[in-house]
Formats: structure tokens, C-alpha cells, sequence
């Protein structure tokens, strides 16, 4: 007995040790528990202990619009590309703007000027167009931010670059550098969770790799929850293995482990004990958390009906609501369908009539609970839409692809609520005023958790990698 | 006492940086090392006599390097210290006296030490915006370094291996070749010794694992228990290295390593067809064909004189890169990217190097420039291709690969695969040179549409230079460049991944990085005596492998005392046997085995086992009315011969690999990897509990102990699954465990209620004993050791 005692000492100390490989090493999936601020090791020295200063925002729901929404439908009104409707975009404005090779051979680019309203709502006078009525009741919440840009100018490294800070797949995504920096909030759910929804309109494919850990220890990629009755991969007993059969079998199994560890001394069997208790848990607090039974008529009422459907957007919208309360560090949705080549009025409308009432819904709930204080909520595509038309003018015309100016909004925690951030050229192409990188963006992310993107490091193949890359510069200005 | 190095009235003089140090010679007789003494925070004792390349470089390249190393653009002060020249000329001089960053003998006047000691932080080294910082051990280090005269090494690992004396040290009897005298050199220095043999049974399995990646087979148990031959082990390796399970486990490591997959990547993620290629690693492995043939027709199989179809196939190593089919690429920036792909591969591939650190500036860490990248670079920039490639279009440039070449040229590809008719047709991505195509430039910042001057294709000079007399300017060259003796690298950073693979960590851990930056050897004269014995030995691998897996050392017990653990935490000096995670496919292989369910088959299209549904629609492109958007539903295969195949099979989707891969730590195939992590998760304890695939296996291994008729009772039907997934006996205590679990689960009053996967296997057994069989074995799957080798 004292042998085994001792082996379970020098096991967790050994461990402690090993899980160098990383700052949350011993979170385990995230999942296992939050003593990775303690851990420390020499490659960490020069990052210092995390978070470096306090936070302001404990997690984060990230609302991802993949494919792009169009900013001059939603957000950025342009009444100047009505006047212009038609007229050609001045090379002066274009100024060598690099275009996809779906538009670059075009020989013409029609200005199209948005066939959707705008009106200015709440004291701040924001600007929403008709198809976000519920997101304009929340304007006084929000700070939207119209001076986005990027660099990429097509999906699959744009998506990536908003993710992982490298265009090229090989980084870590936001939510895996966070739950490597700060661990879990929880003891029995993972602090990094995936939710995808599709929207009515014109898909573009998302890959796994987006909320992969890629260098990081891998207990740190996202953990994709699903509608439906396996909500997490492997998550469900054997089909009419009831529950005291599996405590019966895990018992033996964690005495015949145990057996093994006083035989062997090896530290890993000690933490796969652990791992199969705290897998054991999740399948008590996974479904306690997708059970949605306990809410009440008022929450379908606030995120619509849709929000009963599991793998909706707005279902996702609930699910993300119940994970902050559960301490889930990072939920990261995409809702994919925006990339409106063609009819940009009409794929808008019905993507925004997805995604309006949950996401303002959302806000609107983590408030009354008190959780937006400290939960931060974004919600963006990767880039913009052209303020010129893809292909000839036609009534039901698109836009392409466009990294110059783009807009996107955020609450909560940290965030400056009721104002408008950056401004674009009245040709909606350009940035007139704050431009907001990507790096930008992600460095403010970060911030807003209390680290300092430019220490928040990890040693890869020599170098200290960090998700800002080498750029980046916290947004003072929308900070509250 | 503290001494204070600096009066705060002079601060403000200090804020530049090194040019100038016109403050530095206000200290007066100060005591430097007191001085970091006194804010020393570790017990760590100094070393006696200070290494430079184990204790200083690493100090240096990590803490210094990026302001005072290779890198020209960035480099301050005109002073860098990744060159002996550099680290001791004058910084610069002060009343016509020169003034040195290290004055050998002397750590009083010598600047680094006054700068790394400063209480100043505007004097402070390395600067406070770098957010770099020292322990006071590493001061103390360069400061004792200074102290005993400073003296200078190369990099290790740029220095050619020669032979080094095998030690004399043996331990009776214990010692069965070189490898453990350099072993249990290491381990009295340590204050350690070896552990005993582990028993046979483990033995088996463990090198069962690491030269075939499966289990022996109950037969080869059996008889290796029963043969008493002092040469029966080395028999049993012998036949080990020659199953043709051997090639595929080493062609799954290849596999990593080359990026290989099923789909080209980017967006629509569309298929590809690589396998053919992939079968040729297979039989090259299991030819053993010597490394340097093995590499060079990977590299050059197009270019050499006596090229053949199987040449030029071995050649599409360097086309297993990503390729995009996004209809707004631009494509001179993606195919710019597939070709700087191939240049990075070479690098950690074959060099253990990151040479993609120079691709936009001079490397921060080790003497390459971005022109060398550039012409590295060169070598690979010579493909008539596309960076943009329609849907279902094969790249060019491609081989035709026919029926006819199954019996001919390509005898080892698998002929159930694909080509039925005469007409049918492979087309098969390869390398191939169109001359003066175009030139290559060193592109500014990495960027693709702005070339700066034009490079000529030469490799890193400061791992060998290429002497243009001696070596092509074609992968031909480049590859004889890598197999000439004088190379420093190439046979170092294999023997230590086949070492990593055997062992379960390199000798140099960072078996991806042999640069400064990288983990230094824990047993430098033993990974030159491998290299240069792998070299001598004509490149041979299995010839090294049955070396490492007959040595003592691997045949130790991999038991875990209380002193090995305190002295030795991780195994360094390999005090013990190894014991590591299976990666997954071993584990599942595993599986498959032991329940008898796997299929034994080389090669072929990849296969798609179970996995849960909807993973691929809920983020693919359905197929439109003009467009295909590459695969949007996931087509379980369902044939045994199919579901059943090993791990390495199973199809790579590269945006959406296979979820129990991802778990278990498996690469997504988007770049080169030479090294897998090992985590421990629960999201893996879950896979193993409820996979369908497991439950299968349980169910069919029990189904199929039930009709056995010589197992008669709990006790033999429990030994038998046992031994067939543990390859060993239980022990008491794990028997009536076992046993225990058994009868509960057979006195289970409502067995039926039980679901089971739909298993092809006949069974006539009753519902309870095969319910019960079926869990107690589940737990077996689930055992630590059961997925450890």
C-alpha cells in the first residue's frame, strides 16, 4: 500500500512534468480540471503565468458566419451605390484590389447599390438594415465594428486565417489556444465545443481542421456537440446497456488499472483511471446540458420556435446559452450559407431570417442572467461582399468575395455596448477610419481573457508560435 | 549583499541597445557572479566544466538569436552569437580600447554578462519587449562558460558522425551488442542500472508492435513459449522484419511523414488517387530496400538514368501536397504554396530541419537564408502545374498506370483494385521536370507576386556545402547531396526515428528539429554509432531495427521502481523497457486482430470502416446541378474485406479526417509529421468504450471463444480472450477480477434487452453467455495495457 501510495505521488508529480507539452496539459481533453495554472516549465518562463492580467470576459460564444455575409445588406449603409447603381467602379477606389479568379476576368463592375432599408435604432443610432429587425432592438448592446479586413479573398484561407491566424492550415484555432492557455471553467465538459448549422443558402464547406489544435496537445480541439441522440461522438452506452452496467463495468476496469499501475508505476495508467471517470460524468452532464425539457415556454418564445429543432442555429443559439452557465470556456458555432454570388438579396434575407431572432436572442438572455458581463459574443463572417456586382447587372445580381471592409459585432464582457467602430468610403470598398485587422481582432480577443497575445506563446519546431503570428494590435477603442 | 551593477542616474544613457556601451565600464570591481547569486532561485548545481553546445548554444539560439543571430535583416548591433567569428570580435571600441560581448577568462569585461546582469531595465538582456528572460542558472552558466575561456563548439548536429569507440563496459552478461554499452554507459553515470528482462510473452508483444504494428498471432506465442533455443528470439525478430505486415507498419509512419491522403484539401476537399503510390512504400520497406534508393527515387524517380515505372511512381512523394480547387484562387499564389510544400517537406523529412523558417526572412535560429531556402526551393520549381485544378481532373503531370502494368512494371499493386477492363486507367500524380519553364526568385517576404533576385538551385551550405562539380543541379543532385558521407544529417535523423518508433522517443527527442533549436542527444555517441553503422551497412533499415530490437536494452522490463522513477522520470537513460500509447491504428488493429475479424491484405483503394454517421454532410457541399462539390456523404463500406482491413488504410479525408484518428492524436495529413503527441483523454476512453467497431470485435472475439469446445468454463473462455488481446496469461488477481465481472453480468437477469451490432460471424451461443463474454471483453479492450506497447 505504501508502494502504491508513493507511485500515485511521484504519478502526478511525473505527470505534472510530462504535461509540459502543454500549459493545460493536464486539463485532459480540457476536460479534466483547471490546475494548468499551476503547471509552468522553462519554455513557458519568458510567457509568465496566465492570465497575465485580470479578465474581463471568462468565456465566449462565437457566432461564425461562413461564406460571408454581405455588410452592404446588413449593416454598412451605402446610399451613394443607389445614386451610382449601374455606374462603374473608379479604378482610383479599386485601387489594384486584387480580385478571385471569379470575378478578375470580369471586363466590368457595375456598382449595385443595396435594394434592402436601413434605418438608425436605440440611442446609439445604429444603422441595421430591414433584415435584422430583432438584432436592431439590441443596438444598444452591440459594438459593431465596420472597419474589419483580411487578407485573404477566398473561403478556405479565409475561414482559416479568422481561426487559426495563418491562412495555410498547421495553427491552432481561438478556442484551442484558449482552452490550452486558461483550461476548463468545469470539471465534466469540455471547455472547447463545436456547434455547425446550415442555412438556406449557398454553401461552402467548412473543415475540422478550423477547431483543430494542430500543434497544441490534442485534448485541446474543439469537441463538436450534434443534434440529435449521440450529441457527442461515442458519448452513448451500447444500446440497452443501462447505466448501473456501465458503473459495474468501469469499477472493474478501474480496479484491474489499478492492479496494472501498482505492477508498473507508470503515471500514464493513473491519469486514464481519471479519464474514464470523467468520461463516465460527461454522460451524466452532456445530456443534462442538451436536454432542453427544463426550459420554459418564455425561452422558445425569445429564440423562436426553430430553437426546439436540434442543429438548428437557433437550437445551437440555447445550447451555447446553457454552456456558459455550465462553464464552458469556448463555444464556437458556424452557421454556414452566406456566399451569395448570385441573388444577394434573396439568399440575405433567408439566411438572416435564420439567424436574427436566436442571435439578438442570445444577447438578450445571457443579459437577463447576468452572464454577459463576463461572456463575450462575436458574430462575423471572414470577409465582405464587393459593392460591385459578379457578373453583368442583373436584377437578381450577387456580390464576390471582399477582404477591404467588412463588419462585425460584439458584446459583453470588456466590450464598449452601443457604439459604431471604424467607418468605410461612401463606395463601401475602402476603410476610411480605424481599420480593424484580423490580427487586431484576435489580439483584442485575447486581451479581453486577460493575456497578451505577443507572451501568450508555444514552442513548435523551435519557435514560439503565437495565434497573432507576428502582428496585431489590442482595439483599445471598443474596450469599455 | 546586493550589489548594484548600474547607478539609476545613468539609465537613461543605457536605453540603446548594444551600440552604446559607453556605460559599461562604470562597474567597478564588482563580483558578476555574486551579483546574479543573489537573485539565484535554483538548486540546481553548475556543472563542473561547461559545455558549449549542451549548456550554452541552447541559451544562446533560444534567448539571443532573434536580435544577435543568422538573421541579417533583424540583427541589432551589427553582433550575433551564432558564429564563433561573430560572438568575439569587438562589439565595438571606447577610448580607442575594444570592448567585447564575451572576453574569454574574464565574465567582468565581457558585455553580455554586464547586460544580462543589469538591475537596469533599459540595459537588461535580452530586452524586456522580446518578453524573453533568463534564470539565474543560465546567467550563472555563461558566466562560468566566460570564466573557464569560453570555448566554442559547432552545432552538433552539423558536424559529420564518425564511428565513436564502442565504451567497454558490460554488465555481466546483460550486454547483447553496441547499443547497450553506450546504454549502460549512460546509466552508471546516472547512478542507474538496467532493469531485468521482461518475461517473454511481453517481449513478443513488444516486438511484435514495433516491427509489425499487430499482435503475434496465438501460433507464434505458443511457440515462442515453447522454444528454449537461446537463438529463438532472434529467430522470431527474423521472421517479424520478413511478414509483409512489417511494410505496412512502416509505410503507416511514411504515411505521416509524406502528408499522404485520400483528398486534395482545400474546400471541396475532392479525391485523388495516391494509393498506387502508397503500395510502393509498402514493398519497398518490405524489399528492404536500402534508404538512400528508397529516398532517392522518392525524390528523383523521374530524373534518374535508368528510370522505370516504378521509379517515376515512387516519385509522387512530392505531390501528396495539398491542392486547391476553390474556384477564386489566384494561382500562382497556390501553386507558389504546393512547391514551397515540397521545399518544407525536405526539410523535416530528410534533414530534421525547419526550413520553412527562412521562407520569408533568414532563418532566426540556424545558418539559412531565405536565398538558400530559394534555392532549395529551386530544385522542386519546375513542374508544368497548376495551382488551381478543376473538379475531377487529375494534376499534370500524372503516369498512366494500366492493367497490364500489374503483371508487369507495378507487380505489387493489388490487383482487386479498380482496373477491370484492359481499357481501364490509374492516373497517378508524379514529378517531372519541364526544363526552362521558369526561373526561381527569392520572394520577397515569402510573398508570391514579388520575386527578388534569381536564385540557381543549391542546398543549405552549412549542412554541406553543394559542390555543383560533385552534384547535379536536380533532385538527382539534391539527393546525392543528402546520401553523400560527408552529410550530417540524413542517416542521424532516421535512426533516430526508427529509434523514436522502437523506443517510443527519439535520442534526440525533437526527431523533427536537429537544428540549435532542437533537443540535444541524450546519447550523442550512440545515435553517430547507429548513423554511421546504418550508413556502412548500405543503408540498411531492418538490418538497425534488429539491432535496437535485440538489443538488452529494449528487452528490459518496463516496471517502474520507486528508484528508476525518481532518478529517471521519463526514461531517459532508459533504465527501463519502453512502454508507451499505441497509436491508433496499432490499437485498433489490435482489435481487429485479436477478435479474429482482421483482414490481411496489401494494398489497394483506402477503405471506409464505420463511423458515426453525418460527420461529412454536415460540413461538405451538396452536389449541385453543374457542379460536383466533392464527396458529401461518408459510404460506410460494409464488405468484411473492406471494414476489416488495417488502419492504414482507412480513407484520409483531409478536412475531415477519421474522428478516432483525430483522437488519438493522428495528424490531419496537411503537413509533414514525423512525431505524433501522445495524449490521454476522456473523449478517448469513450471511443474505446462505445466505437462500434469495438463493441463488434467484443462481440465477434466472444462468439467466437463460445464455440470453441475445448473452452469449457468462465476460466479458459476469460484466459483465452486474454491472451489473444494481452498476449499474455492474467494474473490471479486480474483472472478473478475478470471472473467475477463475468458471472455478474451471466446472472443478469434481463440479458436480451442488450443490443449488439449486427456481427457476420455464425454463432449458435446462448444470448447470456454471449452478453457476458461480450463486456467482460469490452473491458480487456479497455485495460491500459491493452492499448499500450
Amino acid at each position: 500500500m505504501e508502494e502504491l501510495k508513493y507511485h500515485l505521488n511521484v504519478n502526478r508529480r511525473t505527470f505534472l512534468h510530462r504535461s509540459a507539452i502543454g500549459i493545460g496539459g493536464l486539463a485532459l481533453g480540457a476536460l479534466l480540471q483547471d490546475s494548468c495554472k499551476s503547471a509552468h516549465d522553462n519554455s513557458r518562463l519568458s510567457m509568465g503565468a496566465l492570465p497575465h492580467f485580470p479578465p474581463k470576459a471568462k468565456r465566449i460564444i462565437y457566432l461564425f458566419q461562413s461564406g460571408a455575409p454581405s455588410q452592404l445588406e446588413l449593416y454598412d449603409w451605402k446610399p451613394k451605390l443607389r445614386d451610382l447603381n449601374g455606374q462603374e467602379l473608379p479604378a482610383s477606389v479599386r485601387n489594384g484590389q486584387r480580385l478571385t479568379g471569379m470575378t478578375a476576368n470580369q471586363k466590368s463592375f457595375p456598382l449595385v447599390g443595396s435594394k434592402v432599408d436601413f434605418k438608425q435604432y436605440g440611442q446609439s443610432g445604429s444603422w441595421f438594415s430591414d433584415l435584422l429587425p430583432h438584432t436592431a432592438k439590441i443596438a444598444d448592446d452591440l459594438c459593431i465594428i465596420k472597419s474589419m479586413h483580411t487578407e485573404a479573398i477566398n473561403h478556405d484561407p479565409a475561414v482559416t486565417f479568422f481561426q487559426t491566424g495563418n491562412q495555410q492550415p498547421g495553427r491552432p484555432s481561438i478556442g484551442s489556444w484558449l482552452s490550452y492557455g486558461l483550461g476548463s471553467e468545469n470539471s465534466n465538459l469540455p471547455a472547447f465545443v463545436v456547434l455547425l448549422s446550415r442555412g438556406k443558402g449557398n454553401i461552402q464547406p467548412l473543415a475540422s481542421r478550423v477547431w483543430g489544435s494542430a500543434f497544441l496537445p490534442s485534448e485541446h480541439q474543439g469537441v463538436q456537440f450534434r443534434g440529435g441522440a449521440d450529441p457527442v461522438l461515442y458519448l452513448n452506452n451500447a444500446e440497452g446497456l443501462d447505466s448501473l452496467s456501465r458503473r459495474k463495468m468501469l469499477d472493474v476496469l478501474s480496479q484491474l488499472n489499478h492492479h496494472q499501475l501498482e505492477k508498473f508505476g507508470d503515471p500514464e495508467i493513473s491519469a486514464r483511471i481519471s479519464q474514464y471517470e470523467m468520461a463516465h460524468r460527461m454522460q451524466t452532464s452532456v445530456p443534462d446540458l442538451t436536454d432542453l425539457s427544463d426550459e420554459p415556454d418564455s425561452t422558445f418564445k425569445l429564440y423562436g420556435a426553430e430553437a426546439m429543432i436540434p442543429g438548428t442555429y437557433a437550437a445551437n443559439c440555447l445550447l451555447a446559452r446553457r454552456m456558459c452557465e455550465r462553464g464552458v470556456r469556448f463555444v464556437q458555432l458556424y452557421n454556414m450559407g452566406w456566399d451569395a454570388h448570385s441573388d444577394v438579396t434573396g439568399m440575405t434575407s433567408r439566411l438572416a431570417k435564420d439567424v436574427d431572432q436566436a442571435s439578438a436572442a442570445l444577447v438578450t438572455d445571457l443579459k437577463q442572467r447576468g452572464l454577459l458581463e463576463d461572456t463575450l459574443v462575436v458574430w462575423g463572417g471572414e470577409f465582405g461582399r464587393t459593392n460591385f456586382s459578379q457578373g453583368l447587372m442583373a436584377d437578381n445580381f450577387g456580390r464576390d468575395h471582399h477582404p477591404r471592409c467588412f463588419t462585425i459585432w460584439m458584446a459583453g464582457a470588456g466590450i464598449k455596448a452601443g457604439i459604431t467602430y471604424g467607418e468605410t468610403d461612401d463606395f463601401g470598398y475602402n476603410i476610411v477610419q480605424n481599420p480593424v485587422h484580423v490580427h487586431d481582432f484576435q489580439a483584442t480577443l485575447l486581451h479581453l481573457f486577460g493575456i497578451d497575445h505577443e507572451r501568450f506563446v508555444f514552442p513548435y519546431q523551435g519557435r514560439r508560435f503565437r495565434l497573432t503570428d507576428v502582428s496585431g494590435s489590442v482595439v483599445h477603442d471598443i474596450l469599455s | 549583499m546586493d550589489v548594484v551593477l548600474f547607478r539609476k542616474n545613468s539609465m537613461a544613457f543605457l536605453s540603446q541597445r548594444w551600440t552604446l556601451m559607453g556605460m559599461a565600464l562604470i562597474i567597478g570591481v564588482v563580483c558578476l557572479a555574486n551579483l546574479c547569486t543573489s537573485v539565484n532561485d535554483t538548486d540546481k548545481p553548475l556543472p563542473k566544466v561547461v559545455d558549449f553546445n549542451w549548456h550554452i548554444r541552447p541559451i544562446l539560439s533560444d534567448r539571443c538569436f532573434a536580435c544577435h543571430g543568422p538573421d541579417e535583416g533583424k540583427r541589432k548591433a551589427n553582433l550575433r552569437f551564432d558564429t564563433r567569428e561573430g560572438a568575439f570580435s569587438p562589439v565595438d571600441t571606447l577610448n580607442g580600447v575594444p570592448r567585447f560581448a564575451i572576453l574569454p577568462g574574464n565574465p567582468e569585461q565581457s558585455l553580455l554578462v554586464q547586460r544580462i546582469c543589469s538591475s537596469s531595465q533599459d540595459s537588461i538582456m535580452p530586452p524586456l519587449d522580446s518578453h524573453l528572460s533568463l534564470t539565474s542558472y543560465e546567467k550563472q552558466l555563461l558566466i562560468r562558460w566566460i570564466e573557464q575561456g569560453a570555448p566554442w563548439k559547432n552545432h552538433w548536429a552539423f558536424t559529420a558522425p564518425e564511428r565513436p569507440k564502442v565504451p567497454e563496459v558490460a554488465k555481466n552478461g546483460w550486454n547483447q551488442n553496441p547499443i547497450d554499452a553506450f546504454v549502460l554507459e549512460k546509466l552508471t553515470e546516472n547512478d542507474l542500472s538496467p532493469s531485468e528482462e521482461t518475461d517473454k510473452a511481453r517481449l513478443l508483444r513488444r516486438a511484435s508492435f514495433a516491427l509489425t504494428g499487430l499482435p503475434p498471432t496465438p501460433a507464434q506465442l505458443q511457440q515462442f513459449l515453447q522454444h528454449d533455443a537461446p537463438d529463438a528470439y532472434d529467430k522470431v525478430v527474423d521472421d517479424l522484419l520478413n511478414t509483409a505486415a512489417y511494410g505496412e507498419r512502416w509505410t503507416m509512419y511514411w504515411l505521416d511523414l509524406a502528408r499522404y491522403a485520400d483528398t486534395h484539401g482545400y474546400q471541396d476537399d475532392l479525391p485523388r488517387t495516391m494509393w498506387p503510390w502508397r503500395d510502393w512504400v509498402i514493398n519497398a520497406f518490405n524489399k528492404n530496400m536500402p534508404y538512400d534508393q528508397f529516398v532517392t527515387w522518392q525524390l528523383a524517380g523521374d530524373l534518374l538514368p535508368d528510370k522505370s515505372k516504378e521509379t517515376l511512381l515512387a516519385s509522387a512523394f512530392n505531390r501528396n501536397h495539398k491542392i486547391s480547387q476553390e474556384g477564386g484562387v489566384i494561382e500562382e499564389e497556390y501553386r507558389v504554396e504546393y512547391v514551397a510544400d515540397r521545399t518544407n517537406t525536405f526539410g523535416k523529412a530528410f534533414l530534421g530541419l525547419t526550413l520553412e523558417c527562412a521562407r520569408c526572412h533568414d532563418h532566426k535560429y540556424d545558418p539559412i537564408s531565405t536565398r538558400e531556402y530559394y534555392s532549395t526551393f529551386a530544385f522542386f520549381n519546375n513542374l508544368d502545374e497548376r495551382g488551381f485544378v478543376p473538379n475531377l481532373e487529375t494534376p499534370k503531370p500524372y503516369m498512366v498506370i494500366s492493367a497490364a502494368d500489374y503483371d508487369g512494371s507495378l507487380p505489387f499493386l493489388n490487383k482487386r483494385s479498380g482496373l477491370k477492363k484492359p481499357q481501364d486507367t490509374i492516373l497517378q500524380m508524379v514529378m517531372q521536370d519541364s526544363i526552362g519553364l521558369r526561373n526561381t526568385y527569392r520572394l520577397v517576404r515569402g510573398k508570391y507576386d514579388q520575386p527578388g533576385e534569381m536564385v540557381t538551385p543549391t542546398l543549405p551550405a552549412a549542412v554541406l556545402p553543394f559542390d555543383t562539380l560533385t552534384f547535379q543541379q536536380n533532385r538527382l543532385g539534391m539527393s546525392q547531396w543528402l546520401f553523400s558521407p560527408a552529410n550530417p544529417l540524413t542517416a542521424r535523423v532516421w535512426v533516430n526515428r526508427l529509434w523514436q518508433e522502437v523506443f517510443g522517443r527519439g535520442i534526440v527527442q525533437t526527431s523533427e528539429n536537429f537544428g540549435v533549436q532542437g533537443a540535444l542527444p541524450s546519447h550523442p555517441e550512440l545515435l553517430d554509432w547507429l548513423a554511421v553503422e546504418f550508413r556502412e551497412s548500405g543503408w540498411d533499415i531492418k538490418h538497425i531495427l534488429r539491432l535496437m530490437v535485440t538489443s538488452a536494452t529494449f528487452k528490459q522490463s518496463a516496471v517502474a521502481n520507486q528508484d528508476r522513477l525518481a532518478k529517471d522520470p521519463e526514461n531517459n537513460w532508459l533504465s527501463r523497457g519502453p512502454r508507451v500509447r499505441m497509436p491508433y491504428e496499432f490499437l485498433r488493429d489490435n482489435i481487429l486482430s485479436s477478435s479474429g475479424l482482421l483482414v490481411q491484405e496489401l494494398g489497394g483503394p483506402s477503405v471506409k470502416p464505420w463511423q458515426p454517421p453525418g460527420l461529412w454532410e454536415e460540413i461538405s457541399t451538396e452536389k449541385t446541378a453543374n457542379a460536383f462539390r466533392g464527396e458529401y456523404s461518408y459510404v460506410t463500406d460494409t464488405l468484411p474485406e473492406k471494414k476489416y482491413r488495417r488502419s492504414l488504410y482507412t480513407y484520409q479525408r483531409r478536412t475531415i479526417p477519421p474522428p478516432t484518428h483525430l483522437t488519438f492524436d493522428a495528424p490531419m495529413r496537411d503537413n509533414c509529421e514525423v512525431r505524433r503527441t501522445r495524449s490521454n483523454t476522456p473523449l478517448q476512453a469513450l471511443v474505446l468504450l462505445h466505437d462500434k467497431q469495438v463493441l463488434e470485435a467484443a462481440d465477434a472475439l466472444a462468439a467466437l471463444l463460445l464455440q470453441d469446445p475445448q473452452l469449457t468454463n468462465p476460466t479458459d473462455l476469460l484466459n483465452a480472450a486474454f491472451q489473444r488481446i494481452m498476449t499474455r496469461a492474467p494474473d490471479p488477481t486480474e483472472m478473478r477480477l475478470l471472473v467475477q465481472y463475468f458471472e455478474n453480468e451471466r446472472a443478469r437477469p434481463d440479458p436480451d434487452t442488450l443490443q449488439k451490432p449486427s456481427v457476420s460471424t455464425q454463432k449458435n451461443t446462448t444470448p447470456k453467455d454471449q452478453n457476458a463474454l461480450m463486456l467482460t471483453i469490452t473491458v480487456i479492450y479497455n485495460m491500459d495495457e491493452a492499448i499500450v506497447m
